[in-house]
């Protein structure tokens, strides 16, 4: 998560880079590398590793002890391979996102998510240079403290808007790219680290109300990174007509307080392969939105056929700058930008992702292309019990 | 360049071992669906429902999984989709009759 958001400021400072006529290739892959530098130097904090360490390593034993009948704790989530081509210089990405969830008695489950990837991108003589990164995304605690209360604790994704908490495991998102405006409440890193309050305030076959809102401490270190903030969301959902309407409020609470709002609508109607996903976010000085269609031909055939596996995609999307402003993530200039893609799924969970985007701005502007392919994890950690 | 290649080579054993155990897997799901359908009672209804009104509007099911992790993945949804402690409650008896 932190990494794609830091990837995708390197990616908007390569395309400033190859924009400056000024410079050259290898410069601009030689400031690429030392941001790298600059940034994992910054978070670097070896006690934070030490107990990631032990932590990864104790939840598993403590499960292990405690697992009963269909809680066996669980390895998801995806690995993949991914390739991306801006302006004519492709980076490739072996990319994991591991996730661990263990139930812990009836009222305690604590689960983590993990992001490890490896980029390489060309020289700008000869062969590719590489950078490893590795991070926590997120390692919480959840308590069921009543039928409509979930008390969450650690470090846990910043719940505004839909995108960071619902789509950004690589098996579920559509598009490897995040959308520009996912900076708008996320507070720079996209977790956070405190306590956080969540559940289902009414659910009723014809409409479900649910919450979310959480206080953030601050943290600087490479695995629990989080900036201060509070902030929550609510939202709406009506299943007859697969509807869902949303607002979120963020408040960042470091250097200068600054509020972010913002709204989304799906729209998913009930047993068809359509789906319209959309998301709006303002900052003090800058907003945008993102429009998402896509369609699985399942009506084709079925979703086993040949042509049901495909999924045509489209997203739009759009910002809009003020004033400059580094801690909202908005591109610095207004910008806008399409996506089309065409996934495929394979059977055993496997998926092929391409796409084609192109984006315009007055810095210039870009096609980007992009492949992947990606498998989806789901399986016990361990033989556990069955009743 | 040995990180890199490390990384690749666990990639590649992450993805190994996980089909195996899918493979394995999936056919006892596909008999825990089986009889879910055949039950056919109020609360697994109810449980599809859960699932295709919440866990469906971000992801597809999954083509299947053991009915040990039944539970565990039931009390992830309860997290990740907001779900009332019924809902939950339907939700696994769908997953695990």
């Amino acid at each position: 998560m932190r990494h794609r958001s830091i990837v995708t400021r390197l990616q908007v400072t390569m395309d400033l880079h190859w924009s400056d006529r000024n410079k050259t290739h290898r410069n601009a892959c030689a400031d690429i590398v030392a941001a790298m530098r600059r940034v994992t130097q910054r978070l670097g904090v070896p006690n934070a590793k030490r107990l990631g360490r032990l932590a990864a390593l104790a939840i598993p034993v403590i499960a292990a002890t405690a697992a009963i009948a269909q809680n066996t704790p669980t390895i998801s989530g995806g690995i993949g391979f991914f390739t991306s081509t801006t302006g004519g210089n492709t980076n490739y990405i072996p990319y994991a996102k591991p996730v661990l969830v263990a139930p812990l008695g009836s009222y305690l489950t604590v689960e983590t998510r993990a992001t490890v990837l490896e980029t390489f991108f060309s020289r700008a003589s000869k062969g590719y240079q590489h950078s490893f990164f590795k991070t926590m995304d997120y390692l919480q605690a959840d308590v069921f403290a009543g039928p409509h209360l979930t008390l969450v604790g650690g470090e846990f994704l910043t719940p505004f808007g839909t995108y960071n908490e619902r789509l950004t495991q690589i098996w579920m998102e559509t598009f490897q790219d995040l959308p520009l405006v996912y900076g708008v409440g996320t507070m720079n890193t996209g977790s956070s680290v405190g306590g956080m309050i969540r559940g289902s305030a009414a659910s009723t076959p014809r409409f479900s109300l649910d919450y979310a809102a959480y206080y953030s401490g601050n943290s600087t270190n490479s695995y629990f990174g989080a900036e201060r903030s509070s902030g929550g969301k609510g939202e709406v959902y009506l299943p007859a007509a697969g509807l869902e309407i949303g607002a979120s409020y963020g408040r960042s609470l470091a250097g200068t307080h600054e509020n972010f709002e913002g709204m989304h609508l799906w729209w998913q109607p009930i047993e068809s392969g359509f789906r319209f996903r959309s998301e709006y976010g303002h900052a003090p000085n800058a907003s945008g939105y993102w429009l998402e269609t896509d369609y699985r031909l399942s009506r084709f055939g079925g979703a086993d056929s040949a042509l049901g596996r495909l999924e045509p995609v489209f997203r739009l999307q759009q910002t809009f700058r003020g004033k400059q402003d580094s801690n909202d993530g908005l591109p610095s200039v207004d910008t806008q930008r399409a996506d089309f893609g065409l996934d495929y799924h394979l059977p055993h969970e496997l998926r092929i992702d391409t796409s084609y985007s192109r984006q315009f701005s007055s810095r210039g502007d870009v096609n980007i292309w992009e492949t992947g392919i990606v498998y989806r994890i789901l399986l016990p950690a361990w033989k556990g019990h069955l009743k | 360049m040995n990180r890199a290649g490390l990384a690749i080579l666990c990639c590649l054993g992450i993805a190994a071992t996980a089909g195996r155990a899918q493979d394995n897997a999936a056919p006892q799901n596909k008999q825990s669906s089986s009889t879910a359908k055949s039950a056919g009672t109020g609360e697994t209804d109810r449980g599809q429902q859960v699932f295709e009104q919440n866990c469906a509007r971000c992801h597809s099911a999954p083509e299947g999984f053991s009915p040990r992790i039944s539970g565990t993945v039931a009390r992830h949804m309860r997290v990740r989709a907001n779900l009332s402690q019924v809902d939950y409650k339907a939700l696994m008896k769908f997953l695990h009759p």
